[in-house]
C-alpha cells in the first residue's frame, strides 16, 4: 500500500507535465478545430482540407516524405547491416558517428544546406572551378527530399540496426547450415526478423517529414507549400487558429493510422528501443 | 565403426594473437558419438565450427567422406549442425522450421509432409506442426531443432552444447532421448560440451581438449579409469593427484610410502604424477593401513559420504559409504590397479592448466 502511494507520488511530476503540456493543448487544439470565429461548433475547418490549394499541400507532402522514407530505407538497410555485422565496439563508434548531426541543432543543420546549395553556394562554386554544370536544386523539391533524407536518416537506422544487432548469428548460420545461401538467407530470415525495426523506422521518418515546415521553408523558398506550411502560416500569418487546428487534425489522423501500423507490427516494441 | 568419415589434418587456427587450435589432428569415424570435451576457451567449438563450414583454420585441412572440403561453404556441406540455444526461426511455425532445408533441396510436398511427422514423432513432439517456437519449453525447442537437422538426412550431425540451457532433469533425459536417436538414425554425432558427466553418458569416443590441444583420445572407460596426464585426471571427475617416484616396475613411493602398482615401463625412481580417484581410496583401522591419516572433513552426499583426509602432508578426498567422523585416526589403502601412473608434463604446451569450476 505505502509503496504504491509512493509510485503514484513519484510518477506526479510527469502526470503534471503531461497535462499541461500534452492534454490540455491537445484538447485546446480539438477545440479551435470543431468550432468557428464565434465559437459555435462546425466541421469546416475539417472538410476545408478538400479544397484544391489545401489538397496539393497535403499531397505534396506526402509524395515528398514518401520518397525520403524509401529513399532512407533504401540507404539506411544496408548501412545498418553492414554495422550489425561488425565486431566489437567499432559498429558502436561509426553509429555514434552517425546521430553525431543529431547533436547539432536542427535548424542549424537545414541553415547549413541552405548555404551550402545556393546558386553561389560553396557546392556549386566546387562545381564551377572544376568546370561542371551548376547544381540547381535549392528552391526544388529535390532539396526538400535531401533535407528531409539528411535530417532523418539517424532515425531509420538506428531501429534497423537494433533489431539487426539481436538477431542470433547462429539463426543466421542455422539457415545457412540448412542448405540456404547468402540470398536466401537474407530474403527468408534476415528480413524477414528485421520488419519491426523497418516499420518503425519508417514511421520514424515519415511523420516528421509529413509534417515538416521547417525544412521546406528554409530549402524550398516559399514556392513549395507542404501541408506543415500551410498549418503554420494559420497560425503565425493568417491567425486563424480554427483552421490551422482543423487542418493539424486532418493531419493527426494519418500520423495515427501510421502509429497503428507500427503497433500491429512491432508488438515487442524491439524497433523502438533507441 | 571403422571407416574414417571425417578426417581433421594439421588443424591450425587463432584469432589475431590468440592461438585456438595448434596444428590438431583428429579422425571420425563413421556412425560413432565422439565428444569433444574441455573447460571454454579449449577449442573445441572452433574445431566444431571448422568441421561445420563457419570458420575456415589458417592451415590444415577437412577431409570429410575423402573429399577436401576445408572452403566449401556451410550450406554445401553434408553435414547439420544443432546450435547452442536452439537457433529456431522464430518467425515460423514448427513445420515451416522443420522443411526449412528440404524446401531449398526443392523435395515435394509431400515427402516434405512425410518428414515432418517422421522428425516430430522421432523427437516426441507429435502434432506441433502449427505452435510457434517460443510457445516451447527449452527442451522441446532443443527437440525441434534436433528434428529441423535430421530431416535433411545429414551423414553428421554437429551438437554445439545442446543441452547447455536446459536444467538438471530435462538434462539427463535428453542424453537418453539423443543415444536413442543416434542410435534410430545410425549417424555419425560429433558433440561438444564441458560437461565431463555428459561426455561419459553417451559417447562412444572422447577427446578431451585444453588450451588448443587434445590430451587424450579414449573410450570414456580409458579416459576415465587411464588418465593420461593430470590436466585429463583432473577434469575427469574427482581425483586425487600427487606428484610420486617411481621406484621401480610395479612399485610406486607416493608421500614417502610404498605402494604396489600394475604399470611398468617408467624407469627407476623417476618422477611421476600418480592419480587415484576418491571412490578407490579404502579407509582401514590405523595400523592395517600404507599410509595413516586424520579424517580433517566430512559431507553427506547422499550416495556416499565424501571425506577429507590429512595424511602425510596431503589432503586425501575420499568417497566412500562408511562413515567416519572427523577426527577419527585412518589408515589408507589402495589396491595396485587403482593407482594409474602417469608422466610428467614434458613441455609448457602439455601442461595442464587450472580449471575454473
Amino acid at each position: 500500500m505505502k509503496n504504491k502511494k509512493l509510485n503514484s507520488l513519484m510518477a506526479s511530476p510527469y502526470l503534471i507535465w503531461s497535462i499541461a503540456f500534452i492534454i490540455i493543448p491537445l484538447l485546446m487544439v480539438f477545440y479551435y478545430g470543431l468550432t468557428d470565429k464565434d465559437g459555435s461548433f462546425t466541421f469546416e475547418n475539417i472538410t476545408a482540407i478538400t479544397t484544391p490549394e489545401h489538397m496539393k499541400a497535403l499531397g505534396i507532402a506526402l509524395l515528398l516524405s514518401l520518397i525520403s522514407t524509401v529513399i532512407c530505407l533504401l540507404l539506411a538497410y544496408p548501412l545498418a547491416m553492414i554495422l550489425a555485422n561488425m565486431n566489437g565496439n567499432k559498429d558502436r563508434f561509426i553509429v555514434l558517428i552517425f546521430i553525431l548531426p543529431m547533436w547539432m541543432n536542427f535548424l542549424l543543420r537545414t541553415l547549413a544546406w541552405q548555404t551550402l546549395l545556393e546558386r553561389s553556394g560553396v557546392i556549386n562554386q566546387v562545381l564551377e572551378f572544376l568546370h561542371l554544370p551548376a547544381l540547381e536544386i535549392i528552391n526544388t523539391p529535390y532539396a526538400i527530399i535531401l533535407g528531409m533524407v539528411y535530417n532523418f536518416l539517424p532515425f531509420m537506422i538506428l531501429p534497423i540496426y537494433n533489431v539487426l544487432n539481436k538477431i542470433d548469428r547462429n539463426v543466421i548460420n542455422a539457415a545457412k547450415d540448412l542448405g540456404a545461401n547468402n540470398v536466401r538467407t537474407f530474403l527468408s530470415i534476415t528480413l524477414p526478423l528485421s520488419v519491426p525495426g523497418i516499420i518503425s523506422g519508417i514511421t520514424m521518418v515519415f511523420v516528421p517529414a509529413l509534417t515538416t515546415f521547417i525544412i521546406s521553408n528554409l530549402l524550398g523558398g516559399s514556392k513549395i507549400l507542404l501541408i506543415g506550411n500551410v498549418i503554420e502560416q494559420e497560425f503565425l500569418q493568417t491567425s486563424n487558429w480554427h483552421l490551422g487546428s482543423g487542418l493539424s487534425m486532418v493531419l493527426m489522423l494519418f500520423i495515427i493510422i501510421s502509429m497503428i501500423i507500427t503497433a500491429i507490427f512491432d508488438k515487442d516494441g524491439e524497433g523502438s528501443a533507441l | 565403426m571403422s571407416n574414417r568419415l571425417i578426417n581433421l589434418e594439421n588443424i591450425t587456427k587463432s584469432y589475431g594473437s590468440q592461438m585456438v587450435l595448434d596444428d590438431m589432428n583428429l579422425y571420425i569415424r563413421e556412425n560413432e558419438f565422439l565428444t569433444l570435451l574441455g573447460p571454454s576457451g579449449c577449442g573445441k567449438t572452433t574445431t566444431l565450427r571448422i568441421i561445420g563450414g563457419f570458420e575456415t583454420p589458417d592451415k590444415g585441412r577437412v577431409i570429410f567422406d575423402g573429399a577436401d572440403i576445408t572452403n566449401l561453404p556451410p550450406h554445401k556441406r553434408q553435414l547439420n549442425t544443432v546450435f547452442q540455444k536452439y537457433a529456431l526461426f522464430t518467425h515460423m511455425n514448427i513445420a515451416e522450421n522443420i522443411a526449412f532445408g528440404l524446401k531449398i533441396k526443392g523435395k515435394s510436398k509431400a515427402y516434405i509432409d512425410d518428414k515432418i511427422k517422421y522428425a516430430l514423432k522421432l523427437v516426441n513432439l507429435d502434432g506441433y506442426e502449427k505452435r510457434m517456437p517460443d510457445s516451447l519449453s527449452g527442451g522441446q525447442q532443443q527437440r525441434i531443432a534436433i528434428a529441423r537437422a535430421i530431416v535433411n538426412e545429414p551423414k553428421v550431425l554437429l551438437l554445439d552444447e545442446p543441452l547447455g540451457a536446459l536444467d538438471l532433469k530435462l538434462r539427463q533425459d535428453m542424453q537418453y532421448e539423443l543415444i536413442r536417436l543416434k542410435n534410430e538414425l545410425g549417424i555419425t554425432f560429433i558433440y561438444v560440451t564441458h560437461d565431463q558427466e555428459e561426455a561419459l553418458t553417451m559417447s562412444d569416443t572422447i577427446v578431451v581438449m585444453n588450451q588448443g590441444y587434445i590430451q587424450q583420445i579414449g573410450t570414456p572407460e580409458m579416459i576415465y579409469n587411464e588418465p593420461e596426464n593430470a590436466f585429463v585426471a583432473d577434469f575427469i571427475g574427482d581425483s586425487n593427484i600427487i606428484g610420486s617416484t617411481m621406484i621401480q616396475d610395479e612399485l610406486v613411493e607416493i608421500l614417502g610410502a610404498r605402494f604396489a602398482c600394475v604399470d611398468k615401463g617408467f624407469g627407476n625412481n623417476k618422477p611421476v604424477d600418480v592419480v587415484i580417484r576418491p571412490e578407490d581410496v579404502e579407509l582401514v583401522k590405523p595400523e592395517e593401513g600404507t599410509i595413516k591419516g586424520v579424517v580433517s572433513h566430512l559431507i553427506f552426499k547422499g550416495v556416499h559420504y565424501e571425506m577429507e583426509v590429512m595424511a602425510n602432508g596431503f589432503e586425501w578426498l575420499v568417497h566412500s559409504t562408511s562413515l567416519f567422523p572427523v577426527g577419527t585416526e585412518v589408515g589408507i589403502k589402495v589396491d595396485p590397479f587403482n593407482i594409474q601412473i602417469m608422466n610428467k608434463p614434458e613441455s609448457e604446451d602439455e601442461e595442464a592448466a587450472p580449471i575454473e569450476e
